[in-house]
């Protein structure tokens, strides 16, 4: 399973906007470059990305071959109840990642 | 002056012209007049960090969106994974590396005694891996060797660059040398960028001090983590020299005198640069 490194708050305030930061190791290898003997090194890159907060999806995103290397994602939600923000990156090679982190909302 | 060979119409504004000629080659013999590689002071010393831009440094400064930090929890696993015919992992003779590795790499390379020489960390892991582990050392600038390097290089974060060995005095002087030496088909000196015009401007980049403080660290241009040594081969490439192969005495010479050049100053690894 690939690394990756995820800040969410632990708790917040109900209604609070709060920032979810996450980083995965990929190479996002784009598919356009080739050896020195001249041969395509095969794309390699994660595709999607999605966030749900207690199973309801509250983020998506596509990826393509411009993406840099171990991309990271930000972005800002609303804290409306505690539980579980699941994360999932898919790509090719059936690349697949998940993590989860709690969240108590007071 | 006219060519004889092609001669030329004086134009209007061919005098200006030539005072601005004049000026640049004057300019270019005050820049090498100017390598007389005065060291720069010790209190006007600064790391790369303090030029990046404020995302940069954001980067760097928050282990959850530093790069680095992804070898490091990779290093950390290899820490305790067993390896060779002695069965042995790190841990099971160094323990805690929080406790056992502290200020390790801040005075790395050191001087090791059976070799007579400075072996800089990697060096001393492969050391390692060969004589106590009975595994076969890892490859330079691969993977695993970034990632043991940056668990270890973690362990002295904040602590001062370490360099009092008198024993080191001969390799730091030979590593001095390669650092004021102007060479490659660009004729320059490290020294002349990074010890006379540190802060100026080369290909819209800044120009830092070149202090070792952050290494291996994540090169947003490499898309990975990086040592030393691969920032010193990109320099040496860059003023057409030919660089030594990876871990050669030459490397290890310079790291060490860069080490003891930049002594004092604070571990960042693992730093982010641009």
């Amino acid at each position: 399973m690939a690394r990756a490194l995820i800040n969410v708050p632990a708790s917040a305030k109900r209604g609070e906007v709060i920032a979810i930061r996450t980083l995965i190791s990929h190479p996002m290898e784009s598919g356009f470059r080739h050896t020195s003997t001249g041969e395509r090194i095969p794309r390699d890159i994660i595709t999607g990305f999605v966030a749900r907060y207690n199973g309801e999806e509250i983020f998506r995103v596509e990826l393509f071959p411009a993406i840099a290397a171990n991309p990271f994602v930000t972005f800002n939600t609303v804290a409306t109840e505690s539980g579980t923000i699941e994360f999932e990156w898919s790509g090719d090679n059936g690349f697949s990642a998940t993590e989860r982190r709690n969240i108590t909302v007071e | 002056m006219k060519s004889a060979r092609f001669p030329q119409p004086m134009k209007p504004g061919a005098t200006a012209r030539r005072a601005v000629a004049v000026a640049i080659v004057m300019g270019l013999m005050i820049w090498s007049g100017a390598a007389s590689n005065a060291e720069i002071p010790l209190a006007e010393r600064r790391s790369g960090y303090e030029e990046m831009r404020p995302e940069t440094r954001a980067m760097q400064d928050d282990d959850t969106s530093n790069p680095g930090m992804l070898w490091v929890l990779d290093g950390e696993a290899l820490w305790q994974r067993k390896a060779g015919a002695a069965g042995r992992a790190c841990a099971d003779c160094h323990g805690d590396a929080t406790q056992s590795m502290r200020g390790v790499a801040a005075r790395h390379p050191a001087f090791d005694a059976k070799r007579g020489a400075p072996v800089d960390l990697a060096g001393r892991i492969n050391i390692c891996r060969t004589e106590q582990q009975n595994a076969p050392p890892l490859t330079l600038e691969g993977r695993d060797m970034l990632a043991l390097s940056a668990f270890v290089t973690l362990q002295s974060r904040g602590m001062p660059i370490e360099s009092n060995d008198e024993r080191l005095k001969p390799f730091i002087e030979a590593g001095r040398r390669q650092f004021t030496e102007q060479q490659g088909q660009l004729n320059l000196s490290c020294a002349q960028c990074h010890d006379d015009n540190w802060g100026q401007k080369l290909a819209g980049n800044t120009i830092p001090q070149g202090h070792p403080t952050g290494y291996p660290l994540y090169r947003l241009e490499w898309q990975s983590l990086g040592s030393l040594q691969r920032r010193l081969r990109n320099c040496l490439t860059g003023i057409r020299a030919e660089a030594p192969p990876l871990g050669a005495a030459e490397h290890i010479a310079l790291e060490t005198f860069l080490m003891w050049r930049a002594r004092g100053m604070k571990m960042e690894s693992p730093a982010v640069r641009p």
